[in-house]
């Protein structure tokens, strides 16, 4: 009893000295965790209006308790199938195409045994990444514009139609892969040349007395070095599948497209904020959150299992 | 001989390996140059499709339109303003929470390390965060633009990673000896120690919001308070590129003249920027990659 008593008495002791050895620290860190309550918790909290039918007048707390009513409505709702149809089909074929790229691109620069021009292919890859959204959209609506475009002037001077390349939904998921792999494969290869800058060069000068031909090299040198990062990166990606840049999708689609183009991000928007249906449009939110966070946590184990290579 | 072979292979692997960096380099530059170059246009070459590549009948006429428009310069004077008071928060915020954090004797460490990690995986979403912009009565001021999304949990990380990899406990413990305080060594050594991820910091988050539209387009309201990339909006993607002010017939004509113009006058400061931003955010990235 008495021991105890005194482990617990020196622990507290340990405690608060501790902690009065890092104020100045938790002085510094005051400021920022407050502003992580308000900005982030908070919403967190408020989050619970996805179970209520919320109303301005009453606030969070008093609204009326609903349960999952605005999830159901939402499962069964014509649009539930469609929307996530569209936000898998336009972030799968990110996935399968502006991914590899990356790591394709990056492979390439490496390659590269003039340091100048790979110096002017990284400042010219890396370009597109820093220009804002709103510019990017209104190119890619100049580029495919009908009579203007690039595009559709090819097209004319080859004898072929014209195409009205916003207004058929069938499009809109390769338009949007094709923009994210002119504005991202650059920057997205960075990570992968970091990886590489950290391989022994003498696994390839022992690769090269071997008479390793430079795909060899590639094959069995570069490419399992970098291996965790690229799985690092696969599981981020995974994880983000049902996120898709709604915020570009926002700014490029059209009411005509919305039936390839209206994905989970861009319908919270639309519901929710523009017509008013606060407490539906946070459901619909949440059920995308939670699924991100499932496929997250899924892929991560999943990975860690087959790879020892994961986020945690 | 079978050297000689394989280096034939290789000479034909590195050929295609170049051509092909050079055809991606010219597919990203082509759109680039073809807005500029339609820019510089006359507009009615541009309408009949005959700006290929470089321009034709140069001229500032289109330019001459688009900087008399008052919501330009008034929206551009508002982006400086933005940019530079959220980026001057974003950096002082990542910097109080990455410092305590890259202490190894920080009481609470794991505590706040998840507070901030756990944001990154979960959030409260778009709606309840626009519902507290609103009861904060944020709503069309600079303040819903500035801090809902000040503080990057990535950049906290990057910048926590820097300070444990390059301010050595052995720095910490003279000071400390001398009688200084962790708030004193943070501001009189290790600041000044890392005037690279403070660049890093103030690029990235600089660059983050001179191009951010999305939280101006759900919380703000007034014209006049519109950020550039709003107004930009309206006239890139809406084609609301009346902007001539007396209208008229000739709206047709210049409208796709005055898009060009106004993506490149809205680039031109970040592509002046480009040298140091390449520098720094190549870095930053670099910083990020490494497990912390």
């Amino acid at each position: 009893m008495k021991t105890k008593e005194s482990t617990a008495a020196h622990s507290k002791r340990g405690w608060k000295q501790r902690a009065y050895q890092s104020r100045y620290l938790l002085m510094m860190m005051f400021i920022p965790f407050v502003y992580l309550i308000i900005f982030h918790y908070i919403p967190m909290y408020g989050v619970q209006i996805a179970f209520r039918d919320y109303n301005p007048y009453l606030g969070i707390l008093k609204s009326p308790w609903v349960g999952i009513s605005h999830f159901i409505d939402f499962f069964t709702s014509t649009y539930f199938w469609r929307l996530i149809r569209n936000t898998l089909a336009i972030s799968l074929l990110q996935l399968l195409l502006a991914f590899p790229a990356a790591i394709i691109l990056a492979l390439m620069i490496n390659d590269l045994e003039n340091k100048y021009f790979q110096k002017a292919v990284q400042t010219i890859a890396y370009l597109p990444h820093f220009i804002s959204s709103v510019v990017v959209a209104g190119l890619v609506l100049s580029v495919l514009a009908t009579r203007t475009g690039i595009i559709n002037q090819a097209r004319h001077a080859l004898g072929l139609g014209e195409i009205s390349f916003m207004t058929k939904s069938s499009y809109f998921p390769f338009i949007m892969v094709l923009t994210e792999i002119w504005q991202n494969t650059g920057w997205g290869s960075i990570i992968y040349l970091a990886a590489m800058t950290a391989i022994d060069p003498a696994l390839y000068e022992a690769a090269i007395v071997d008479g390793a031909s430079r795909w060899q090299q590639i094959r069995n040198i570069t490419l399992p070095c970098i291996l965790p990062t690229i799985i690092i990166q696969f599981i981020l990606k995974v994880g983000g599948l049902f996120t898709v840049g709604y915020q570009k999708i926002l700014l490029l689609y059209n009411p005509q497209i919305y039936e390839n183009a209206d994905v989970i991000g861009t319908y919270v928007y639309r519901r929710g904020l523009m017509g008013l249906e606060y407490s539906f449009g946070a459901a619909v939110d949440l059920f995308n959150t939670v699924l991100n966070l499932l496929m997250l946590l899924t892929f991560n184990a999943i990975c860690r299992k087959v790879s020892d290579t994961s986020l945690w | 001989m079978s050297i000689q072979k394989l280096s034939a292979g290789d000479k034909a692997f590195k050929a295609v390996n170049g051509v092909v960096l050079i055809l991606f380099c010219a597919l990203i530059l082509y759109p680039l140059l073809w807005i500029v170059s339609g820019s510089f246009s006359d507009p009615f070459a541009l309408m009949t499709g005959k700006v290929h590549l470089l321009p034709v009948d140069p001229t500032l006429k289109i330019y001459k339109i688009v900087f008399k428009h008052p919501d330009i310069w008034i929206s551009y004077r508002n982006t400086i303003v933005y940019t530079v008071v959220g980026t001057f928060i974003s950096v002082c915020l990542t910097a109080m929470a990455a410092y305590p954090l890259s202490r190894t004797e920080f009481f609470g460490k794991q505590f706040f390390t998840a507070v901030l990690m756990i944001t990154m995986f979960f959030s409260g979403g778009m709606i309840p965060t626009f519902l507290l912009v609103q009861k904060l009565k944020m709503l069309d001021t600079i303040w819903a633009i500035v801090l809902p999304g000040a503080m990057s949990v990535y950049n906290t990380i990057v910048m926590r990673t820097f300070f444990i990899s390059t301010i050595p406990k052995e720095l910490e413990d003279s000071a400390f000896l001398d009688g200084a305080n962790d708030i004193q060594f943070f501001w009189k050594i290790v600041l000044p120690l890392s005037k690279a991820i403070m660049a890093v910091m103030v690029l990235f988050y600089g660059v983050g919001q001179w191009n951010s539209w999305f939280s101006a387009f759900l919380y703000m309201s007034s014209r006049d308070r519109y950020p550039l990339q709003l107004i930009l909006r309206e006239i890139l993607i809406q084609g609301n590129t009346n902007i001539s002010g007396g209208g008229g017939g000739d709206n047709d004509l210049i409208g796709e003249g005055v898009k060009f113009a106004t993506m490149v006058v809205a680039t031109v400061p970040i592509m002046c920027l480009y040298p140091f931003l390449q520098k720094y955010f190549t870095k930053g990235v670099m910083i990020g990659s490494l497990k912390g």
